[in-house]
């Protein structure tokens, strides 16, 4: 219950330890003198100002601020002062108003730790003083009570000094004003166009007013900010803190006196605002500013990270483009001076011919070398910001040789995209642009396990190829796997001749699977069914509006099916179903990846074209038939493999299966 | 400081303080005039589209235009299609970004020009002009007016080539006729 005291009114005081808060609408000295049983004050050393801050049981701020926080401890009082005077000053000097008649009345409240008022006073009816006994806390038998004075001084702090008889009080208050105008100079300017004034109401957060010259991170020196925390109550705490002892200034509940307020939740520092970028240094004098992960637009690292690789992604496709278009000019150019130069009678004499012909090359070659230039120049960029952010991308982004996979846990949400593989381009070998796709994913995956050159010009064999094939299939789903949150993501595999039981192996053995890989016509026929029916049931409920009426055993998570081998053991019943599959499954989170070659099921005919269409060709070795959707290059598509040797992939999915038997308890 | 320019005006695009221009913006804005007699108020909508056409040596290499909005090579970029002017009142109703510094190599010159997609000619747009602006700081190079043009549906408003290590632009304002800039290209021609 907090009193509303009038000049005069007293108080008693609940416990010892106390804060009192000064807030008036312009910066004022604060301090606080300890007098004894008359009010008589022994000596400089029983008056706290800004220039000696601490004394037994009592801490006032080492500047002038509109707010103030005096920590008060009544216990460590010495027994023989009996009176503890608050008092206000204005600074002398400087731009500051000259009485307290020309400023808001000053508003003191008495408060415990926790920040509950005890008791409040306004100090109403100033004229020309300068300075103000504010408050004064005393003892009366045996316990402290606190008394709203309201003393104003025309003469000032020397003239309130001298009242309470202290024999030093003009060289007193002169040093008291010379240390606080050392602090103001030593304090930043208050930014000109302040947030408009919010009167403390409660006095429970001081804040600062318009034009206060007060650094916004804190009044108090950080020497002597040790305002007891609420965290120990009742352990007796020195107050003269030595130097260099962390402040305490980073109490959640009480902001800094003088700074702005911070309305959010103290510890909850992820909720919105999104946190600022990442700043970019500023850039050398005639050098691109150094890259930095995370710099572009987005609500979250993670979006920030997705497009920035998609800015490299387009970046490097146009320099390209610019480069290529470039390089083309340039060829027909020197053609078809070269053509002129051939059909130019006067050329077959002496060497005009010749001539031509060099400066046609030489013309080519300085264009081709300009735009070389200018190619390095952002391939160049581009590798500095690929070796930032490579190593910034979190699990869904990075390649399994990143450190990342290393340290992988069970996500909680669902990221925004996967990595589903690297792509470069022939100009710029240097830097690999990761291929980061969209979750859910909206079309299904082809693993090309046909016979393809390889861009080494080695031939790989179709049982080769078709290893390669169901070891990428593989790793793409252990990927997807281990991003999406336990029990979110079902893989089901259909290896109808059984053929694929090795490169499986990771995935079966780990346990990570709904069921083991169906085998055989019938165990094709069964798993198809099965997903038939849920794309069925979950277009049914969503058509009707009533997407929680599915029946129960409906399994609600993301469903992936793994087809190896195809067409070996699919009739045309199961490759209805499959195109089926591929065309509304995505829709209702029911994905699909083939692991197949279109030759080998040609003997479906045309029936399969619009399957293949349908589907995000991948490959299983590096091959360009990827293009980009601003130019339209042939990008060289690199699937992500795990590196050899190593157990990433075993160690990521054991994690996974046990968060998901954990979940499935 | 804008330049009023007037036709076959060239200016060097050389900033006073002796950098050259990295990044420019062609603006181009305009209002339908409005109709007199019955159903006055009805203003008849005209679509003016503003496009680039980039040239290395006098042939066509790339175009920005309202079907394609940025070049190939990234430095040139349409700010978007639109089919009834006079949005800003006096600000850009369609703008073309142009980064300088990322032209590639072989492009010497950029030239801008405007069609009235809606067939009106130019005697019935109002307030129309077309600018050059500074991107970096927003100050305007240069201006020209179309309004009070005559009875045809294109212009070829300038045109921005590589002089020496910077850029120069010229002002054109040669009237022609056309739908969209293929029409324009044998106008376009003879003034590169």
């Amino acid at each position: 219950m907090t009193a509303e005291l009038t000049r005069g009114q007293n108080h008693p005081l609940p416990r010892a330890r106390l804060e009192i808060r000064v807030s008036a609408g312009t910066p004022v000295v604060a301090g606080a003198t300890l007098g004894d049983e008359k009010g008589t004050i022994h000596g400089v050393d029983r008056v706290a100002h800004p220039g000696a801050p601490t004394l037994p049981g009592l801490e006032v701020s080492r500047q002038a601020a509109a707010d103030h926080r005096l920590a008060v401890d009544l216990d460590a009082v010495p027994d023989a002062v009996h009176r503890v005077s608050v008092l206000l000053a204005l600074p002398v000097g400087g731009t500051g108003p000259a009485r307290f008649g020309a400023v808001a009345a000053p508003f003191v409240a008495v408060t415990d730790l926790d920040g509950d008022e005890v008791a409040r006073y306004t100090i109403t009816g100033l004229e020309a003083e300068t300075a103000v006994v504010a408050l004064e806390l005393y003892r009366r038998q045996g316990a402290w009570k606190v008394r709203a004075v309201g003393q104003g001084y025309a003469g000032g702090l020397a003239e309130l000094l001298a009242d309470q008889k202290l024999s030093q009080a003009h060289q007193l208050a002169a040093s008291i004003h010379e240390a606080v105008a050392s602090g103001l100079a030593r304090s930043v300017p208050a930014p000109p166009a302040a947030a408009p004034a919010h009167r403390p109401d409660q006095g429970t957060a001081p804040q600062g007013g318009p034009g206060t010259p007060v650094p916004p991170v804190s009044a108090y020196d950080p020497q002597g900010a040790s305002v007891p925390g609420p965290q120990t109550p009742g352990v007796p705490r020195p107050y003269q803190d030595g130097p260099g002892e962390p402040a305490d200034s980073g109490r959640p509940s009480a902001p800094t006196a003088g700074g702005p307020i911070d309305y959010s939740h103290p510890r909850r520092q992820n909720a919105a605002p999104p946190p600022p970028p990442p700043a970019v240094p500023p850039a050398e004098p005639g050098r691109p500013a150094r890259p930095v992960a995370g710099d572009a637009s987005g609500w979250s690292m993670e979006e920030r990270l997705y497009n920035q690789v998609w800015g490299m992604f387009e970046d490097l496709a146009r320099t390209t483009a610019a480069y290529r278009s470039a390089v083309d000019f340039a060829e027909s150019r020197r053609e078809k001076e070269l053509d002129q130069a051939l059909s130019d009678p006067r050329s077959r004499i002496g060497g005009q011919g010749d001539a031509a012909r060099e400066a046609a090359r030489s013309r080519h070659g300085l264009l081709v070398s300009q735009a070389r230039e200018v190619l390095d120049r952002d391939v160049a960029q581009l590798v500095a910001e690929a070796e930032v952010v490579e190593p910034a991308l979190p699990t869904a982004f990075a390649r399994w040789d990143n450190p990342v996979w290393h340290a992988y846990r069970v996500p909680m949400e669902i990221p925004m995209a996967l990595r589903l593989g690297d792509l470069h381009l022939p100009e710029a070998d240097r830097i690999r642009i990761p291929m980061l796709i969209r979750l859910p994913l909206e079309r299904g995956l082809w693993i090309d396990s046909g016979r393809s050159a390889s861009l080494d010009g080695s031939f790989a064999d179709s049982h080769e190829m078709r290893r390669l094939g169901l070891e990428t299939a593989v790793a793409h789903a252990a990927r997807l796997l281990a991003v999406y949150p336990a029990g979110e993501f079902t893989v089901h595999v259909v290896d109808p001749a059984g053929s694929g039981a090795q490169a499986l192996a990771p995935l079966v053995q780990s346990g990570v699977l709904a069921a083991p890989p169906a085998q055989g016509a019938a165990g094709v026929a069964e798993v198809l069914a099965r997903l038939t029916q849920r794309v069925d049931l979950v277009q049914m409920a969503l058509r009707a509006g009533a997407p929680d009426a599915l029946p129960p055993g409906v399994d609600t998570s993301q469903q992936l099916l793994v087809v190896n081998d195809f067409p070996h053991g699919f009739d045309d019943r199961a490759v209805n179903q499959l195109r089926y599959l591929a065309d509304e499954g995505p829709a209702v989170g029911v994905h699909l990846m083939m692991v197949a070659d279109r030759e080998e099921s040609a003997g479906f005919g045309p029936l399969l074209d619009p399957l293949w269409r349908s589907l995000l060709r991948l490959t299983p070795v590096a091959d360009d038939h990827l293009a980009d959707p601003w130019v339209g290059h042939a990008w060289t598509y690199e699937p992500p493999l795990v590196p050899p040797g190593s157990q990433v992939l075993q160690q990521v999915l054991a994690q996974v299966a046990a968060a998901r038997r954990s979940w499935g308890r | 400081m804008t330049v009023n320019m007037t036709k076959g005006q060239a200016i060097s695009l050389q900033k006073s303080d002796g950098g050259s221009l990295t990044s420019v913006r062609m603006g181009l804005g305009w209002q339908a005039a409005p109709r007199r007699g019955l159903f006055g108020s009805r203003t008849r909508e005209i679509d003016l589209d503003a496009s680039a056409v980039l040239f290395a040596d006098k042939q066509p290499v790339d175009v920005v235009f309202f079907r394609h909005l940025v070049s190939d090579d990234g430095s040139v970029r349409h700010t978007g299609d639109n089919l009834v002017g006079g949005v800003g009142q006096g600000g850009d109703d369609e703008a073309i970004l142009v980064d300088l510094q990322r032209v590639p190599v072989h492009i010497d010159q950029i030239v801008f020009t405007v069609n009235s997609f809606t067939g009106q000619t130019f005697q019935e747009v109002q307030n129309a002009f077309c600018r050059l602006v500074d991107e970096t700081n927003g100050q305007e190079l240069a201006r020209y007016t179309l309004a009070g043009g005559g009875a045809f549906t294109a212009q070829i408003m300038a045109k921005v080539n590589r002089a020496g290590q910077g850029w120069a632009m010229t002002a054109i304002g040669t009237p022609a006729n056309g739908r969209t800039f293929q029409d324009l290209m044998p106008a376009i021609l003879p003034v590169l």
